[in-house]
């Protein structure tokens, strides 16, 4: 990535304060999609039992790739919002790993964005979570 | 045949609110998002504090959406292990076991207006609870009770006895 690139990606999630909270870091983006990492966090523990990251995180993770994802669309919209998010947890992530997900925006009207995202940790042959979501597609007047 | 005598009323509460508060305790993401629940008898609301830390959009200022299903899949799971230990509470169990929370299948979240940068609120409502699966739906409000800004159906693994 180009150090303008690069600054452009930390901007994104610095602009975001629960993502900032949340520790996440924009790896991609570009052509409607993104790929953001979030660090493992003993905060964001949601099984006490395995230390396994609570599902909510992740769905946060996914809403925000999903969301950069629009936002990077070559259609340019001036903003988005989510109106449905669906996520399917395949397995546990494993504890202390980094999640990383990847959204793409597979198809725009011209006012919905559809997308898709998978999270996987560092075994990336299985995911640990797939998502599908629809998001307002708001272009610029 | 009289009935015996009911218990104080706060030895009731009291035992209630423990339960809840050691089943909440163990969960450091409930902590980190600050959820807290209101209860009146066995009906419980969950409240998303808020922080600025949960903003999603600084320019409206809206709720972070992440944040938003995160409060819900919580209010979800809590109601669901609630629902499983109240018997137990209620049974005069000297010592609760130290329950295995639910798993999350899958949780759809539907957003259905922009939320404010105030306190939220949700209830959830178990509508099929078997051995091996239970299917919840949960509503969440700000100002207005019948003016939702999110709600979300999930299915959720429950935990087994013995594995």
């Amino acid at each position: 990535m180009s150090a303008d690139k690069a600054k452009i990606a930390a901007q994104f999630i610095q602009a975001i304060p629960h993502s900032r909270a949340l520790g996440m870091k924009l790896v991609e983006i570009g052509d409607g999609e993104a790929v953001i990492e979030m660090p493992y966090d003993t905060r964001l523990i949601g099984d006490p039992d395995t230390g396994v990251i609570h599902g909510g995180a992740v769905s946060a993770l996914m809403d925000t790739c999903s969301g950069a994802a629009v936002m990077s669309h070559p259609d340019a919209p001036a903003s988005t919002a989510t109106i449905d998010l669906r996520i399917d947890y395949m397995r546990a992530a494993t504890p202390g790993q980094t999640i990383r997900t990847r959204a793409y925006c597979y198809h725009v009207t011209r006012s919905v964005a559809f997308v898709r995202a998978e999270a996987v940790d560092e075994d990336t042959s299985r995911p640990v979570a797939t998502a599908t979501g629809a998001f307002t597609f708001e272009r610029s007047k | 045949m009289s009935r015996p005598r009911p218990e104080p009323v706060q030895v009731v509460k009291q035992r209630r609110d423990a339960a809840l508060a050691a089943l909440v305790a163990r969960v450091p993401y409930i902590q980190f998002l600050n959820i807290t629940w209101d209860r009146r008898g066995d009906e419980l609301t969950a409240v998303m504090n808020f922080d600025e830390r949960l903003i999603g959009n600084p320019m409206l200022p809206a709720l972070h959406g992440g944040a938003t299903a995160a409060f819900l899949e919580t209010a979800a799971i809590i109601e669901l292990s609630w629902q499983m230990i109240w018997p137990l509470i209620e049974g005069g169990e000297a010592e609760l076991p130290a329950l295995r929370l639910p798993k999350t299948i899958d949780f759809t979240v539907d957003y259905l207006r922009s939320g404010l940068p105030r306190d939220a609120y949700a209830r959830a409502r178990v509508n099929r609870s078997g051995r091996r699966y239970a299917s919840v739906h949960v509503e969440a409000w700000q100002d207005n009770r019948d003016k939702l800004f999110a709600q979300a159906t999930g299915h959720f693994m429950m935990p087994q006895q013995n594995d």
